[in-house]
């Protein structure tokens, strides 16, 4: 694993943006760009890393930056990795250039889910990598595929009859690994090395790469906004965010959790699960806390752990 | 020098695309469209061209694609028709927005509900403000030699903007037609390699497609306003030296009889063709008819239309899409609004035709002559709106 002394000093994702305090993405991409290893274009889904990184005329990017819409981020990577081929060709480019996709879970599970199976599909060599906050935050915290059992949104409101979305939180990286991809991986940015390198293993790869990183949001989440990073650290103790890679179809499980915390403790420091702590609803933890053991003993099987 | 070939519409869409360098293909199937998509897969297969042809999951992806190699500097092409392009309509207006000169062949065909597959203009009316320049063939002919100025006209630093090359779907698509085509030492004094104004390159970072909002969102719009308004007098240089090149004459409108005409028919495409030989048949008869076809419906060709109905009494303008809730069609519209803004006293009236491929018969358009004809000598129009055609 990459270590913090071998990590350039460079800042290609600047400060200035107009991320909120405390969001994941921003900590995402500035690591993100710590890892390159040559000259990279980035491509931007429409979502919040989008709209607050490049308000014109100002752009916190110090590398090639496209953002064309919401749904298309994979496409996008597909054409420019296209024409980079075409032009060296013909003898009008040179050098190996790496393209990194950048969206969020409504921008990848939902609305994108066509565009990324496309692209992974045909094989184009880039990096996805997908921030996942849980929900459509950018355009006010409305419920995706990736939000999940019981989180109150504004299109999954805490009612006084369904508390939540009642379905359950969509998988990703099994999807893409299905695709036999060389490389797909789950990350938590409280885990900066093992992100790090996930990005570079992303980029070495040969062909599409998928990163699922977990974002945390203390607006859509509604938990204090110096407690990002703890979140994050939580979200993989409870076993809630498994960090785990697929190489060549084989799963490995990366950060081991033996004695995981209860579920309700990661719940608890978000107001986005403040109404299941009410008498009338608090079977719903038990529900989430199943989930959470399910997917852990699925995930581990496929890791062929204990 | 050119040889003659037989090319159906969408070969030699495909065949002009081949000899116009291209670097990226991104592309999915629908008919009409489909052998444009199909012949250029071949020429990749075969290794004709260096094109890398990227082979989309949809037409949202497909444009998409062609965006993004775009703006890294290559030289793209895509093809679509119908739902497909109701399906990209999004990002024909960040293609324009982000001024990509892309070239796409349309096969004009009916949008669902019902589902049909035949030709009307529906699918390229409906996108027709996305900030591309629409040009309309007549023949395949047309369609060839308007592919290959597309490139150039796209590319020009005053225009930087995509360009749709329509060909009626089934009508031209389909068809087999005597075409004559350049040698590729010809295309290539026409076209070289793209040299772009700006690109993504790795060496001087730049930050494309950000946020605008009041303080800037209007200027860029403005700008790409100006940028049609440009590209006019650049179609018009192109097709000059094509014409130079080919032998074959192009600009924004094409006329026929227009000198001496008392009556006309205006329509784009394949009926302008037929609407031709009936005037012909009309005016060995004595009677003074004509036909604009515009070549270019955008940039709408207002100066060029206003010249060519100067001395014609009444206008029937054709429209192959039907407006829902409009007055009249969008070209019947468009005519309209010129003829107004510079005070022209001419009787205009409307036909909608060919919906869903509906036929056009040499006998409709020659009774929609005579009802031009018959509005000139009295001055009324009988029916300002008709539908041609249908069974009512």
């Amino acid at each position: 694993m990459v270590r913090l002394k071998e990590l350039p000093t460079a800042e290609l994702f600047t400060s200035g943006h107009r991320l909120c305090a405390g969001c994941g993405a921003g900590t995402i991409a500035r690591m993100t760009l710590k890892a390159l290893r040559g000259p990279t274009v980035i491509v931007n889904a429409t979502g919040c890393l989008e709209v607050s990184s490049t308000v014109y005329p100002y752009t916190s990017w110090k590398v090639p930056w496209v953002h064309i819409a919401f749904e298309n981020a994979a496409a996008v990577a597909s054409g420019i990795e296209a024409a980079y081929k075409a032009l060296a060709r013909r003898n009008a480019w040179e050098k190996p250039v790496d393209i990194i996709a950048f969206a969020g879970d409504g921008g990848t599970f939902d609305i994108g889910i066509q565009a990324v199976s496309g692209a992974l599909e045909r094989g184009h060599d880039f990096l996805y990598i997908c921030y996942d906050n849980e929900a459509y935050m950018n355009t006010g915290i409305q419920r995706s595929g990736a939000t999940p059992h019981g989180a109150a949104t504004t299109t999954s409101p805490a009612g006084r009859v369904i508390p939540g979305k009642p379905e359950f939180k969509k998988d990703f990286i099994g999807i893409c690994a299905a695709h036999g991809i060389a490389y797909a991986a789950t990350a938590s940015p409280a885990y900066w090395n093992d992100y790090i390198t996930k990005v570079q293993k992303g980029l070495d790869a040969k062909g599409p790469a998928v990163v699922h990183v977990f974002s945390p949001c203390p607006v859509g989440m509604r938990h204090d906004s110096d407690k990002s990073m703890e979140m994050a650290r939580l979200a993989v103790q409870t076993r809630y965010w498994p960090v785990y890679e697929v190489e060549k179809g084989i799963y490995k499980l990366n950060i081991k959790v033996p004695t995981p915390k209860p579920v309700i403790e990661f719940l608890k420091l978000q107001g986005r699960f403040a109404h299941l702590f009410q008498p009338k609803f608090q079977q719903e933890i038990e529900v989430l806390q199943h989930w959470v053991d399910e997917n852990w003993r699925r995930i581990t099987s496929l890791c062929k752990e204990q | 020098m050119s040889r003659t070939v037989g090319l159906t519409g969408n070969e030699a869409i495909a065949y002009a695309a081949k000899q116009s360098n291209i670097d990226v293909v991104a592309a999915y199937p629908i008919t009409p469209q489909t052998i444009m998509v199909e012949a250029f897969s071949e020429y990749v297969h075969n290794g004709e061209v260096h094109t890398e042809f990227v082979c989309v999951e949809s037409e949202h992806s497909a444009m998409s694609a062609c965006i993004g190699a775009s703006l890294t500097g290559a030289r793209v092409f895509t093809a679509s028709s119908s739902q497909g392009l109701a399906l990209m309509h999004e990002m024909l207006y960040i293609a324009s927005g982000l001024r990509c000169p892309i070239v796409m062949g349309v096969a004009n065909r009916a949008l669902s509900a019902p589902i049909n597959i035949h030709g009307d203009h529906s699918d390229m009316m409906g996108s027709r403000d996305c900030g591309w320049i629409q040009i309309y063939a007549e023949n395949v002919q047309e369609a060839y030699d308007w592919t290959l100025q597309a490139f150039r006209i796209a590319e020009d630093m005053k225009v930087l903007l995509p360009v749709a090359v329509n060909i009626d779907g089934w009508a031209l698509s389909f068809s087999m037609e005597r075409v004559e085509v350049l040698e590729d030492e010809e295309v290539e004094k026409l076209l070289t390699t793209r040299k772009p104004y700006i690109t993504i390159d790795t060496e001087k970072p730049i930050t494309v497609g950000a946020l605008c909002f009041t303080d800037y969102y209007f200027e860029v719009k403005r700008q790409q306003v100006e940028a049609l308004s440009e590209s006019t007098g650049v179609i018009e240089a192109v097709a000059k030296e094509y014409e130079d090149l080919s032998g074959e004459r192009y600009g924004l409108i094409d006329t026929y009889g227009v000198e001496d005409a008392e009556a006309g028919i205006l329509c784009l495409g394949s009926t302008a063709g037929t609407a031709k030989a009936v005037a012909k048949n009309l005016r060995s008869k004595g009677k003074k008819v004509a036909v604009i076809k515009p070549w270019v419906y955008r940039p709408f060709p207002t100066e060029e239309i206003a010249r060519a109905t100067e001395n014609i009494k009444a206008l029937a303008v054709l429209d192959k899409a039907c407006s829902f809730g409009a007055p009249y069609g969008a070209l019947c519209s468009d005519v309209m609004a010129l003829l107004h803004q510079n005070g022209k006293e001419l009787k205009v009236f409307n036909g909608i035709y060919g919906l869903g491929g509906r036929d056009i018969t040499p006998f409709d358009v020659e009774s929609v002559f005579e009802e031009a004809l018959e509005t000139a000598r009295t001055g009324d129009i009988k029916e300002p709106l008709k539908f041609i055609g249908v069974r009512e």
